[in-house]
């Protein structure tokens, strides 16, 4: 497979870029911020999402999805890394639409899919525990009670938690914090008795949530995949996430060092467009090589994915460590280089820097995947 | 997503596949399946190779006369004729087996696509299958004592004389020089011209009345580089590739070659896994983990960067192939390669500790790790410094004022 979109993938790369651009531009994140919208993203800008078939890209067409795959999922997040906007698209339709694609049985495939196609069900995976993304450090309870389980414990950083219809959520009902058997996903209801969901205002003003489960009831038929088998199934969606997070980095990172470049041509000091310099002039070299490098990484690990995400691992750990020490080298060097104004709110370049902070943590950081293929490797 | 032709051309690909699998498999002797650890087990061709062993003679007389010492050259000047993507193919199974290269040469990597491009016909028909059968080996003449970075200010001179040139001049850094049988040399052709528009690229014979080497012994102990003197050499005009004058075209276009070359020299010759390697003299945890920390993170950041460098290298074959590629774009690989390589390098003397500082012994192959480290500081000097790379990146990528 070639390392170059094909023509299919540019376009949708294409009126991705044309929609997102219009419609939600930096300044759409900022109004959200400025206004504190409750619903934190544009209902009605999902809708137009929808009908141009992206909430559902992921969805097979039988689920009136558009039945595309990880690089076309990947073009998409890099349009929105680079406008920042913020969107169901990664909890929804890359990460929940993948989990209940894949571990999803009939029944559950066709009460949920059609409804994310649409556009009319938000959905999410609530994962992390603790202050750093730990999968297999799950600890939050799942006990069997008559026909079904009981849940508690609580859960951080889950995307779109405040607004989501459907949540996933990750429950040990065997062994301990670390193992890798006992692990199960559970189909939650945010409404039902004992769910209680606070929305975390988060530096980059996109949305995320800490929620509480105390004794949540829910029945057997709301497992998703298999009872203490669920680590193969969680592996294969986060390595999914981790794919489209990586390829919201790139876009923001090439968002942001298009910028820096810009004002390197049209700012003056000492008489000289700063771009002049050479000091300048080799650091931006640098980073467009690393931006470069850590592209071509991010689609091969969605490829990868393409062909069989059970082998992807390593793949998606190269382009997640990567994507993590480009995007924060690209927001720091891209606020140095504009100098003060790099520091004022007024000016997006802050924003950029804002989210790659989240982006970096969420679904593992650079040194969490670099610890991953090390020991992938053997060492 | 696929029409009907590249379905047929995939599956021709799949065919193609299976047969270069089964034709290696049968073809390939195993002591040519390890990888090269010292400069004896590369065969560089020439008037005088001699093969270091019988398995590496019989390796590349198979390949040799199959084409594959150049797998994507034209069959007509003793090529492989393979398209791109069988040259991929290629190139991904003999990486599989772990096959070493048959055939090293700077006229197979440099000259010859030079020539592909720029030559006339006489000189491909006389060239070409030269490089490809390893009959004659070539060296650079680029550099000079007062031309490195700026080496369009190079003075070599050639004086114009009825059909020939006289050339008189110096030029240092010469990869093997006293090894080689040919050279390809750029001389200044026009001294009242602008710097770069005086100059010819030029091919020679070194037996040539007036060609003198000296090797330069260097940090390593090795003297891979020559200086390489020029007194009233003779040449005939038709030696010129492409037009008098207009040599720095060709120097640029066989420098882009030049660079790939050296990024990639990363990738060959490697063995073990670097964390493997680091395992054996450092040792492991309870846990299987290397036992010093701060080394298993440098390694583990460096397989990072070198498969996420590997996939930049496939991917900009492959926008070569979809004429997506910034022609400059190899200057930003050889930064990369080479800083990574000798990041390699500082790995491989940190997880050797005692056992790589030793220079002379049997036991260390005459000191092969400290000397192969040292060699790899030249890796981002030659061929273009890293820090002209970055100025030719600010420069004719990023489009930067005044670089």
């Amino acid at each position: 497979m070639a390392l170059v979109l094909t023509e299919e993938q540019s376009m949708l790369r294409d009126s991705a870029r044309g929609l997102i651009s219009d419609k939600a531009p930096v300044s759409h994140l900022r109004s959200l911020r400025d206004s504190k919208d409750p619903t934190g993203f544009s209902k009605e800008f999902w809708h137009s999402f929808a009908e141009m078939g992206f909430a559902g890209l992921l969805v097979p067409e039988e689920f009136g999805g558009s039945g595309l795959g990880y690089v076309e999922a990947g073009v998409v997040m890099e349009e929105i890394g680079r406008t920042l906007m913020p969107s169901p698209f990664l909890a929804t339709s890359v990460v929940a639409a993948s989990a209940l694609n894949r571990g999803g049985n009939a029944a559950q495939k066709s009460e949920y899919l059609p409804k994310i196609s649409n556009g009319s069900l938000l959905a999410t995976l609530a994962i992390d525990e603790g202050a750093k993304h730990r999968p297999l450090q799950t600890s939050l309870q799942a006990v069997r009670a008559g026909n079904g389980f009981r849940l508690s414990g609580a859960k951080a950083l889950v995307v779109d938690g405040h607004v989501a219809d459907l949540l996933i959520v990750a429950a040990r009902t065997a062994g301990s914090a670390g193992e890798r058997e006992g692990l199960t996903l559970f189909l939650v209801n945010p409404k039902a008795k004992g769910v209680a969901i606070e929305r975390t205002i988060m530096v980059d003003a996109h949305n995320a949530a800490r929620i509480d489960l105390a004794n949540v009831e829910v029945n057997a038929d709301s497992v998703l995949g298999e009872v203490d088998q669920g680590a193969t199934l969680l592996d294969g969606v986060l390595d999914i996430g981790r794919g489209a997070v990586a390829s919201e980095m790139v876009g923001l990172s090439e968002e942001v060092f298009n910028r820096t470049v810009e004002y390197l041509k049209s700012r003056k000091q000492f008489g000289k467009l700063i771009g002049e310099f050479q000091a300048l002039q080799h650091r931006a070299a640098e980073l467009y090589v690393d931006i470069e490098i850590t592209r071509a990484a991010v689609m091969k690990a969605l490829q990868a994915l393409d062909t069989d995400v059970a082998k992807a691992a390593s793949s998606v750990a190269v382009a997640k460590a990567r994507a993590g020490t480009t995007a924060t080298r690209a927001v720091q060097e891209g606020v140095q280089m504009h100098g003060g104004m790099g520091m004022t709110d007024q000016f997006d370049i802050g924003f950029f820097m804002k989210r790659a902070r989240v982006c970096e943590e969420l679904f593992g950081d650079a040194n969490y995947h670099t610890e991953q293929l090390a020991r992938a490797r053997g060492y | 997503m696929s029409d009907k032709t590249s379905d047929a051309e995939t599956a021709d690909l799949e065919t193609f596949r299976g047969e270069t699998r089964v034709w290696l498999e049968a073809n390939c002797p195993p002591e040519m399946r390890k990888p090269a650890t010292s400069d004896a087990d590369v065969f560089w061709g020439g008037r005088n190779a001699k093969f270091s062993s019988e398995p590496q003679r019989i390796w590349f007389e198979r390949m040799r006369d199959k084409g594959w010492t150049v797998p994507d050259w034209p069959k007509e000047y003793g090529g492989g004729g393979l398209s791109p993507a069988e040259h991929k193919v290629l190139r991904a199974e003999m990486a599989k087996m772990g096959a070493r290269p048959p055939l090293s040469s700077f006229g197979i990597w440099m000259l010859g696509p030079a020539l592909l491009k720029y030559g006339n016909e006489a000189q491909k028909q006389e060239h070409l299958p030269k490089i490809a059968a390893g009959l004659i080996r070539w060296c650079q003449g680029y550099s000079e004592p007062n031309a490195g970075s700026d080496l369009a200010s190079l003075q070599t001179r050639a004086e114009s004389d009825g059909d020939d040139f006289v050339i008189t001049g110096s030029k240092i850094w010469t990869s093997y020089a006293n090894y080689a049988d040919w050279i390809f040399c750029l001389v200044r052709t026009d001294s009242t011209a602008k710097k770069h528009d005086g100059i010819s690229f030029i091919l020679f014979d070194m037996t040539s009345k007036g060609v003198t080497t000296k090797p330069i012994l260097l940090i390593s102990g090795y003297s891979p580089f020559c200086e390489t003197f020029f007194d009233n050499v003779r040449v005939p005009k038709s030696h010129v590739v492409g037009t008098v004058n207009r040599g720095w075209d060709v120097a640029k276009y066989l420098l882009q070659h030049e660079r790939a070359m050296i990024s990639g020299m990363g990738e060959r010759g490697v063995g073990r896994p670097l964390g493997q390697i680091a395992a054996d003299s450092v040792g492991t945890d309870a846990l299987g983990r290397l036992d010093d920390a701060m080394l298993r993170g440098r390694i583990a950041s460096f397989d990072v960067d070198e498969a996420a460098l590997a996939a930049c290298a496939e991917r900009a074959v492959d926008l070569a192939k979809a004429g997506q590629a910034h022609p400059a774009f190899s200057s930003a690989m050889k930064y990369y390669g080479t800083e990574l390589n000798k990041r390699r390098y500082e790995i491989l003397m940190s997880a050797g500790g005692v056992d790589a500082l030793e220079w002379e012994s049997e036991r260390s192959k005459q000191g092969a790790r400290p000397r192969a480290w040292l060699r790899t500081k030249a890796n981002s000097i030659e061929g273009g410094t890293t820090e002209v790379m970055l100025g030719i990146v600010a420069k004719r990528i990023l489009d930067l004022p005044g670089a």
